[in-house]
């Protein structure tokens, strides 16, 4: 708790905090998510220490953070949670569903809260009072509503000081004492603090018996902490007192003020002695208690840390106490990870490129050379292919990232939609290590999400349908990664209802789009992904899975990546994205046009042929057509399009290449294919502009440039 | 944009230096500081449907340069690739491109006082690129604003015209 304050004093007044805040964000969104993933494992029955601890930590940290860069609502937020999570790690309290509901919901209102500071502080912030009130009950023991949980008896001796600190956010009087100041006005700055932060509670000026002190008696919701925080703006923590005017349980328990009768009871009582048990009566007594000389006096102050003035007994053990508590997470992190700017990363990467273009036209020209006289000079090159191919690979890890990024945020958002439907879910993820570029992590996040979604919305049925079609109640929705070749395969499965091939093929025709019942199944499916087949009627009728399944193929083509569904009626269905592992290196297969070389996206290529006369049809306007397998499709004449010059006419247009993008397939003549190959996607508008149905460009193993086609801009071209 | 502003303060001359290069049978001179590297003519990557003078892309250590030829944008009667052809790499506001001349001849240092206003005549180039003429003896220098002309529209060199001159 005293952690915080060493922070706070340590980063001292002058030292610009905005500079911080950044890595600030970053960890605290950390902690969060790391905090909601631990609470979702939470076996509430056996929920064991380490656990517990690795939670609390996590809501300590941001705690300690929002404090000292000054964001008041996080630490009164995180505060509460911490309160309710010591409670639980100490046993004091059992664990319930609704406690973590409640944690959840407060992880999600500390996001908002975060995100707006970073904003700058503009926007509304998201009201947080209801939330602190329902931690402090369950904190206090309480149930909230009618639901019933079960409450362990706590241990005698813990209860009134554990109670007194879960608690801090009840009402509590106070009496302030501020000075000696030179200017006593300076202390009449904090009555506009409480007029200017609603919820911060009642202020009213007391009587001072000195001059150069101001006492002001308060009735707040704030810890002290949080009020030493808000008042450090105006005056120094050190001239700051703040007494609570109704220590009731200890008054009680002995009669008189006796603080101090154990040694272990004294040290925490200094921290929270001010924090009334629940339900104390909130009878204010201003005037109470000026403890000023008195050792181990609950003046805040002394709390502080190592800098400041007289140390209490009891105040020394806290610090000491947090002092080591928090050192542990701190540490792990350190050892585990850097942050580098991915600007940095992306050059490295760039550089690399180069040097595995070099070192390819190297080996290229050194083919030539005679073995027996160069052979010491071949060793070296061929050293030089080893260590340059060993040196991409590693320097491409570094981008990326494990799928679990991904895959930690659906348990939460299933379970919201899962309880939301009513319906029960069981989420299995598979080969979460698999990495995948960062860069395509970011842009795959929201087509699964898409996926998952409609998995749970209309895969899985309801629990009693689920019974009657002799399943198990529990549905299971399963998201899995893995590499295959140089691609990543995500897939996401349910045991659900499955898709009606019947139902999609009558409304295929319906929309009037051309389909017959002895399409195979793949095909059927894949209607589902054509624009417009996602309609209101689909989806109670159907399966609903036409919501927006359009863009997701769309999102996922966009990265060259491809879709597959398979599906049996009532037993479930798959959908498998196969995606490029990352983006700066892409699959393509290399075509001859003239004396020119153009690059396909591999996975765009669907199938080539020699070009039959017979099957080529010219219709209107010299247009021409080609009949693959009883299909029609469009011909584009790359020689044409590309007005490329003509030397020789020996081998000219003698392939034809058939890609697919946005669901259409058409059929680029060539002259020849010259093969497939990995290369490194530049791009052509750093220095240059975009250029007509061309998506980047490559450099080939003998330096040149060669072109890549933009496959979705010539099937478009091809429909005008 | 004035003579004055090739000064870096008013009163106190401040020598350029100029890389000099010829197209066809004029000599013309350009910021040196604009220059980042001189390289021999190697057959770039055709791109469809560009301007005449976009010979294409090349790659230059990884990075992929637009290459003009200079001598087809201002008209010169022949634009023969030999030998001594050069390419002459620039780097204007970050962006990389290449442009085509017959030959570098000589970088040299021009007090402001040697130049004189360009004359009102209309050519190939846009009379704002020219920054005036220098006197070198016998020969006559066309100091040209490379930013501005490399960045006009009828360059086509970027899809919008974000090379502001300088």
């Amino acid at each position: 708790m005293s952690e915080m304050h060493q922070e706070a004093n340590g980063s001292g007044d002058s030292i610009d905090l905005s500079q911080f805040y950044q890595i600030f964000f970053e960890e605290a969104g950390e902690n969060l998510d790391l905090m909601e993933q631990m609470l979702l494992n939470l076996n509430l029955e056996t929920a064991d220490d380490e656990e517990l601890n690795g939670i609390f930590r996590c809501a300590h940290s941001v705690k300690g953070g929002a404090a000292t860069f000054g964001f008041a609502d996080v630490a009164e937020l995180t505060h509460q949670m911490e309160s309710l999570l010591d409670r639980l790690r100490r046993h004091e309290l059992q664990p319930n569903a609704q406690m973590v509901d409640v944690l959840l919901e407060s992880a999600d209102a500390s996001r908002g809260l975060l995100a707006r500071h970073q904003a700058g502080g503009t926007g509304e912030s998201p009201p947080t009072a209801d939330l602190v009130r329902r931690i402090s009950v369950l904190a206090a023991g309480g149930v909230l509503e009618l639901t019933a949980a079960p409450i362990t008896k706590p241990t005698p001796a813990a209860t009134p000081l554990a109670n007194a600190k879960a608690v801090s956010s009840a009402k509590r009087s106070l009496q302030i004492r501020i000075g000696p100041l030179d200017k006593p006005q300076q202390a009449d700055a904090i009555l506009e603090l409480f007029r200017d932060i609603a919820g911060l509670g009642q202020i009213v000026v007391s009587n001072s018996d000195r001059e150069d002190t101001r006492v002001f008696a308060v009735e707040t919701t704030s810890s002290d902490e949080d009020l030493l925080d808000l008042f450090e703006f105006h005056v120094s923590r050190d001239q700051v007192s703040i007494q609570s005017t109704q220590p009731v349980v200890v008054a009680e328990s002995s009669g008189d003020y006796g603080f101090f009768d154990s040694p272990g009871v004294q040290a925490e009582l200094t921290s929270y002695a001010d924090d009334p048990p629940p339900g104390a009566p909130l009878a204010p007594l201003p005037g109470f208690g000026f403890f000023d000389g008195s050792p181990g006096a609950p003046e805040l102050k002394d709390v502080v840390g190592p800098t400041a003035g007289t140390i209490s007994p009891g105040s020394k053990v806290a610090t000491t106490n947090s002092g080591t508590k928090s050192a542990v997470p701190a540490t792990q992190a350190e050892a585990a990870t850097i942050r580098v700017a991915i600007s940095k990363v992306d050059q490295l990467i760039n550089l690399v490129g180069e040097l595995v273009i070099t070192q390819a036209m190297l080996a290229q020209n050194s083919r030539a050379l005679d073995p027996a006289i160069y052979q010491q000079m071949l060793v070296g090159l061929a050293d030089l292919d080893r260590n340059t191919r060993d040196l991409q690979e590693s320097v491409m890890s570094i981008r990326m990232i494990p799928m679990s990024i991904v895959f930690s945020r659906f348990p939460r958002m299933l379970r919201d939609l899962a309880s939301k439907l009513g319906k029960k879910v069981e989420f299995v993820t598979q080969g979460e290590a698999t990495e995948l570029d960062k860069g395509l992590v970011e842009k795959i996040t929201d087509p699964l999400t898409h996926l998952v979604r409609n998995s749970c919305d209309h895969g899985i049925e309801m629990p009693t349908d689920r019974l009657a079609a002799g399943k198990p109640e529990l549905g299971t929705i399963t998201l899995s990664a893995a590499h295959q070749g140089g691609s990543i395969v995500i897939e996401v499965r349910d045991d659900g209802r499955g898709m009606s091939r019947e139902k999609i093929l009558s409304k295929a025709r319906e929309r009037g789009l051309d389909v017959s019942d002895q399409m195979p199944d793949s095909e059927v499916w894949q209607l589902i992904f054509a624009p417009g087949f996602s309609t209101a009627d689909v989806v109670t009728d159907v399966s609903g899975r036409g919501v927006g399944m359009d863009v997701v193929k769309r999102n996922i083509t966009a990265l060259n990546g491809t879709v597959e569904i398979d599906s049996a009626e009532g037993f479930g269905m798959k959908v498998s994205v196969r995606l490029p592992l990352t983006l700066a290196i892409m699959d393509g297969m290399s075509v001859g046009i003239g004396n020119e070389v153009y690059l396909l996206p591999l996975s765009s290529v669907i199938e080539s042929f020699q070009v039959d006369e017979n099957a080529v049809n010219t219709v209107g306007q010299g247009s021409q057509l080609v009949k693959v397998r009883e299909e029609y499709m469009p011909v584009i004449e790359m020689e044409k399009l590309f007005q490329v010059p003509r030397f020789n006419s020996d081998k000219c247009n003698g392939i034809m290449v058939v890609i697919e993008a946005d669901g259409s397939r058409v059929a680029l003549l060539v002259d020849e294919l010259l093969g497939q190959q990995q290369v490194v996607v530049k791009n052509l508008e750093s220095n240059y502009r975009k250029v007509p149905n061309v998506s980047g460009a490559t450099i080939l193993g003998d330096g040149k440039v060669a072109l890549i086609l933009d496959t979705a801009a010539l099937v478009r071209r091809s429909r005008h | 944009m004035g003579m004055t502003e090739q000064m870096d303060r008013p009163g106190s001359p401040a020598v350029r230096e100029y890389l000099t290069f010829r197209l066809g049978g004029e000599e013309y001179g350009i910021d040196i500081l604009k220059v980042q590297e001189i390289r021999g003519y190697e057959a770039p990557t055709r791109i469809a449907q560009a301007p005449i003078f976009i010979k294409g892309v090349t790659n230059l250590r990884g990075t992929i340069v637009p290459i003009v030829d200079l001598r087809l944008k201002l008209g010169c009667e022949h634009a023969h690739y030999t030998a001594s052809t050069v390419v002459v790499i620039l780097n204007l506001n970050g962006r990389i491109v290449g442009v085509v001349v017959d030959s570098v001849s000589d970088v040299m240092a021009l007090p402001p006082d040697s130049l004189r206003p360009a004359p009102d005549v209309h050519g190939a180039i846009d009379q704002d690129a020219v920054l005036g003429l220098g006197a070198l003896g016998e020969r006559m220098l066309i100091l040209l604003d490379i930013d501005k002309l490399m960045s006009g529209l009828d360059m086509a060199l970027s899809s919008e015209t974000d090379l502001v001159a300088a």
